[in-house]
């Protein structure tokens, strides 16, 4: 369990950081916090011909509210958000979700950036910033692009980056205070990763809703015109409309075949619901 | 009980009182070292010229190698099997009628037959370059089916492990009381249980630094090794040397559990290249390697039918119980002894008129089983346990009422039960009864007529066991594998500024030896513990022994300890008798000083004349001197049976399938304790594992053999959230047989609590018609009982 030999860089700020990606092409890997990585490394399972270590670029530890939008670098660690070192826009979602994952150990090092990165469909950013309708900003020397977390998820531990291409930084919109927050996550064990998640963000208000079924074996399912699974309207009863049917039918499409898997799918969704309205 | 008590208090082992003997809840010595980081283990050992071994293993379950393939460059830093001439291969051959012989090379001849069999050894100056070459050496395979399921493995037309078996059973055994007379009972309940195959999860894996002197024609092997004395023996055998051309020394070693009690083929490997080349070789074994290629454990499976009358009277057993042995025999417990050891415990406990049980060792291509602390105990207590409560059912009785039932009772000791296990001493029921009051099982049951606000249900399961300990020479030469323990020995030797070394051949990596033998001798000679060595762990140094396995180390060497300060004590006090210038009946050697009528003499002094001013002793004293070897052997050596009643109190969500335990209750009877605070150490450290088994531990494998749980983030091992603040209730009931009526209790902690748990689930699942009979119990085969029994229940509707 010992990493093969690649060479090293730690560029002091995003250009070089980004001109050492292009240079290197796909035989480039990047490390953050490598909560990940260093373990893929150790295993061989990756075997990049050049690190780069971003964890010395300061612009992406920044986090700031820009026009209305919680901007948070890519750096910024999942222990900054649970302290609440980082402004927060949803009212204690993001810092709860933090403070849950893995270990303190893992969230002292973990970025957002890199588990966003990493695309594994068990961690808990695609699936929560899925639900509170974030966006992720990407550069690369060509230039920058914007896109929704569930567009840039493609699959299991595949994302939309292009070679040479870095995530920046994550827009999180503020959350409405007619909504309410849930999400539910099932572990064997504390720290461990899920092996099923439910983020919803209802608004009974403006009769909307974003649900996610997280942790299956590929992206989460995200559902952002979720009337359906409230028997066709979003209202103040909602928990009682809430249709496990519905649920289960989009856990059956999404090719989960496992009668019990989807049911603790579902069973967990339903406790996220149950949160959102308790 | 309480006079047995009172009576080890306050008039045998007077030293109980005074915070150091027999009975003290001392301490540990060794954590002053251990808490410190101190300790050394086999990775913290420098060697000038020390380079390091990474091995090439083989990435699939079975396969015919028709080629190894080495790049030029590295050619001389990699060794196959053909490089390895003379070293022969690694046979644990057992006695018992039948079975048949595996040979495993050390590295792979003509096939692999399991995923991390070794193949090749990379030599390098870093382990990260010994994989860069093991990384480029190329491996020609063609593949052959895998053998993966231990009940297919027997049927006709599967693939042969070891081709000129003719099948892939390693062994069979049948053991028979008068089945007949149960078959009429009108209780007969019938299951399928099995238990998952597991990884023993030391803290620290196995390691090896092999070094070779020229001087002393020597090869001296660190391991991390609980039997270092056995492995000198193994390694002797396969490199063709004399014993006493081989040295094992085994450091601090960081948990065993069984894992390091084996021969490993790296120990021979390693011990070969450092004769070869000249320098110190290591290789330390990673947690990918010891998830893949490693010992394994507890893979069993039993088709098993109790008969019982309507009272829930027992009226007998007949099982079929099939063990997934794995590839390879192991040496010296053998492929066998995990199997053969199920017909031989499964009735427990219990009294009974009939008995059949047939179990099978299988062959597979997976790493070979080893026996993991409990051995098979925790399968068989697991299987067992889930059909009282069935039997329960049946009955409507209260689980624990049909225990009680049927324990045999105190006053039946001793007590040999039907296939003949001889239970010294103990009062069984109440154990039970205890569990039973502790954990409160009216209020349980009030609380569940009631149901949980938050939806979950709730379930109590009870469980017992016995734990056979450091059985002896009647009991292995029966198995007739390669170690066969005979009479344990200790050296015991007063230093010239009477201090006492004590040299013995078991080992410590988690027990506590060096505090409870200082104990035992500070019991006799009344010498302060501070001032007791206990030197372990080097075949140089140490009296011959099969080492620490078994939970004999207390027994085995606490007596062995005992009985050579006796001896030392006795030798003296002749010579403190000289000096008091007393006739020798007239003293006696009491804390730490020989006394007369007339005054009195320290150890200490005693120890000084004798080494240092031998011109102050008369001409007639006795020249034996202050250090004695002395061998020991209980009384009896059919084993010391110790046990332990576990109640355990879970929630179980029926949506998500999580479990957790609310309350958890051991009410232990090891005999005389010599430290009760080490006893509840090793009964929380084993309560950890055997949670582990109950609920998150499982390497499975896929059809072609690759083992699916290969980091810990796949094996889930129990941590500090999973495991319980424990309630611990101690009874002693000596043993008739052993120095101050100790037994044996290493290994119970991880016997009882899957069954224990496993019973609980079942309880709190029992309204939904849900059962489960596999561990470890998942969520996912949680929601799947209920989802079936679902179904079931709309079906019949």
């Amino acid at each position: 369990m010992k990493p093969a030999p690649f060479s090293y860089e730690r560029p002091r700020d995003l250009d070089a950081a980004l001109s050492m990606l292009a240079a290197s092409g796909s035989s480039a890997k990047i490390i953050a916090g490598g909560q990940s990585l260093g373990p893929m490394l150790n295993l061989r399972l990756v075997q990049p011909e050049l690190i780069v270590d971003i964890s010395g670029l300061a612009e992406l530890k920044r986090a700031e509210v820009s026009d209305g939008e919680l901007v948070i670098g890519a750096l910024v660690t999942h222990a900054d958000i649970e302290d609440g070192r980082t402004t927060d826009v949803t009212r204690g979602a993001m810092r709860a979700v933090a403070a849950n994952i893995a270990y303190r150990a893992v969230r002292n090092r973990g970025t957002i950036g890199g588990s966003l990165s990493h695309a594994d469909p068990a961690a808990d950013w695609i699936s929560a910033l899925a639900a509170l309708g974030a966006r992720v900003a990407l550069r690369s020397l060509a230039g920058a692009r914007m896109m929704a977390i569930e567009a840039f998820v493609l699959g299991a531990l595949e994302s939309a980056l292009q070679t040479g291409e870095i995530v920046e930084a994550i827009h999180v919109p503020p959350r409405a205070a007619s909504a309410h927050w849930g999400y539910a996550k099932s572990c064997r064990k504390t720290g461990e990763f899920a092996h099923a998640i439910g983020a919803v963000l209802i608004d009974p208000v403006a009769a909307s809703a974003r649900v996610v079924i997280g942790a299956i074996d590929t992206t989460p399912i995200v559902v952002t015109d979720a009337a359906e699974l409230f028997g066709g309207r979003i209202a103040a009863d909602y928990k009682q409309r809430f249709d496990i049917g519905v649920a289960n039918g989009l856990l059956a499409k999404a090719g989960i075949d496992d009668a019990a898997q989807r049911h603790i799918h579902v069973s967990v969704l339903k406790r996220a619901v149950l949160e959102a309205a308790a | 009980m309480k006079e047995g008590a009172e009576l080890r208090s306050e008039r045998e082992f007077p030293h109980g009182k005074s915070g150091q003997g027999v009975g003290a809840r001392l301490p540990r010595k060794e954590d002053d070292r251990l808490m410190r980081g101190r300790g050394q283990y086999v990775a913290d050992i420098r060697l000038a010229g020390l380079q390091d071994v990474a091995f090439v293993r083989s990435p699939v379950a079975h396969a015919r190698i028709r080629g190894i393939h080495v790049p030029e460059r590295y050619r001389g830093s990699v060794f196959t099997a053909a490089d390895l001439v003379g070293i022969k291969p690694i046979r644990a051959v057992s006695g018992l009628p039948g079975f048949k012989i595996s040979e495993q090379p050390v590295l792979a001849t003509g096939k692999v037959r399991q995923v991390g069999e070794l193949v090749a050894m990379c030599l390098a100056p870093t382990r990260a370059e010994a994989e860069d070459i093991a990384a480029s050496v190329t491996l020609d395979l063609e593949e052959l089916p895998a053998v993966t399921d231990m009940l297919k493995a027997r049927e006709a037309d599967t693939a042969l492990v070891h081709e000129h078996w003719g099948d892939n059973v390693f062994l069979e055994t049948v053991y028979e009381v008068d089945i007949s007379a149960a078959l009429d009972a009108p209780i007969k309940v019938t299951r399928e249980i099995s238990t998952a195959r597991q990884c023993m999860s030391p803290l620290e894996g196995r390691g090896v630094v092999a070094t070779f002197d020229r001087r002393l024609d020597q090869l001296t092997l660190h391991s991390a090794a609980q039997m270092p004395h056995i492995t000198r023996s193994g390694l002797a055998e396969c490199l063709g040397m004399e014993e006493g051309q081989i040295r094992v020394i085994s450091p601090d070693v960081g948990g065993g559990f069984g894992h390091k009690g084996i021969l490993l083929p790296e120990e021979v490997c390693l011990s070969w290249l450092t004769m070869r080349n000249g320098h110190p070789v290591r290789w330390l074994e990673d947690r990918r390697e010891h998830l893949i290629a490693s010992s394994n454990c507890r893979e069993h499976h039993y088709k098993i039918t109790v008969y019982a009358d309507g009272d829930g009277t027992l009226r007998g057993i007949d099982c079929e119980a099939t063990v997934d042995s794995g590839a390879y025999s192991s040496y010296p417990f053998s492929a066998c002894l995990e199997a053969a050891q199920v017909a031989s415990i499964l009735p427990g406990p219990y009294k009974m008129p009939a008995y059949r049980c047939r179990t099978f060792s299988v062959a597979t291509n997976k790493c070979p089983i080893l026996p993991y602390r409990g051995v098979a105990r925790t399968g068989v207590c697991f299987a067992l346990e889930l059909m009282l409560d069935l039997v329960a059912a049946e009955a409507g009785l209260e689980p624990g009422e049909v225990r009680l039932r049927n324990l045999v009772r105190p006053e039946q000791m001793p007590f040999d039960n039907i296939t003949k296990k001889h239970f010294d001493s103990g009062d069984y029921p109440e154990a039970m009864r205890r569990a039973l009051a502790a954990v409160d099982i009216e209020a349980i049951r009030a609380r569940q007529s009631k149901g949980e606000a938050d939806g979950r249900r709730i379930g109590v399961g009870v469980s017992i066991y016995c734990e056979q300990a450091a059985h002896g020479t009647s009991v292995y030469s029966g198995w007739g594998i390669p170690m066969v323990p005979g009479h344990e020995q200790a050296s015991a030797r007063l230093t010239p500024d009477g201090g006492l070394e004590l040299r013995v051949g078991v080992h410590s990596h988690g027990q506590g030896m060096e505090t409870t033998l200082a104990q035992v001798a500070h019991e006799i000679l009344g010498i302060d513990v501070a001032r007791i060595r206990i030197i372990l762990g080097d075949t140089a140094m140490t009296p011959y022994s099969t080492g620490t396995w078994g939970s004999r180390s207390m027994v085995m060497a606490g007596g062995a300890v005992a009985t050579a300060c006796r001896e030392l004590g006795e030798r003296a006090r002749r010579i403190g008798a000289k000096l008091l210038q007393h006739d020798s009946a007239s003293v006696v050697l009491q804390n730490g000083e020989v006394r007369g009528v007339n005054g009195s003499v320290s150890i200490q002094t005693i120890a000084h004349t004798w080494y240092r001013r031998p011109q102050d002793l008369p001409a007639d004293v006795d020249p034996g001197g202050l250090e004695v070897t002395q061998g020991y052997k209980p009384v009896r050596d059919s084993g010391t049976f110790s046990y332990a009643a576990h109640a355990a109190l879970v929630a179980v969500d029926p949506d998500l399938g999580e479990v957790e335990i609310l309350d958890y209750v051991i009410v232990e009877d090891g005999g005389v304790l010599v430290n009760p605070l080490v006893v509840d150490g090793q009964i929380y450290g084993g309560l950890a594992q055997g949670i582990g088994t109950a609920l998150y531990e499982e390497m499975p494998f896929d059809a072609s053999g690759q083992p699916l749980a290969t980091t810990l983030a796949d094996y889930l091992l129990p941590g500090p959230t999973e495991v319980p603040a424990a309630r611990l209730d101690h009874m002693e009931t000596p043993s008739p047989y052993t120095q101050f009526g100790v037994k044996g209790i290493g290994e119970g902690g991880a016997i009882a609590p899957p069954a224990a748990i496993a019973n609980a689930v079942n309880d709190a699942l029992r309204p939904l018609g849900a059962e489960l009979t596999q561990s470890p119990i998942t969520p996912h085969r949680v929601v799947e009982a209920v989802l079936a029994a679902r179904a079931a229940e709309r079906s019949a509707a």
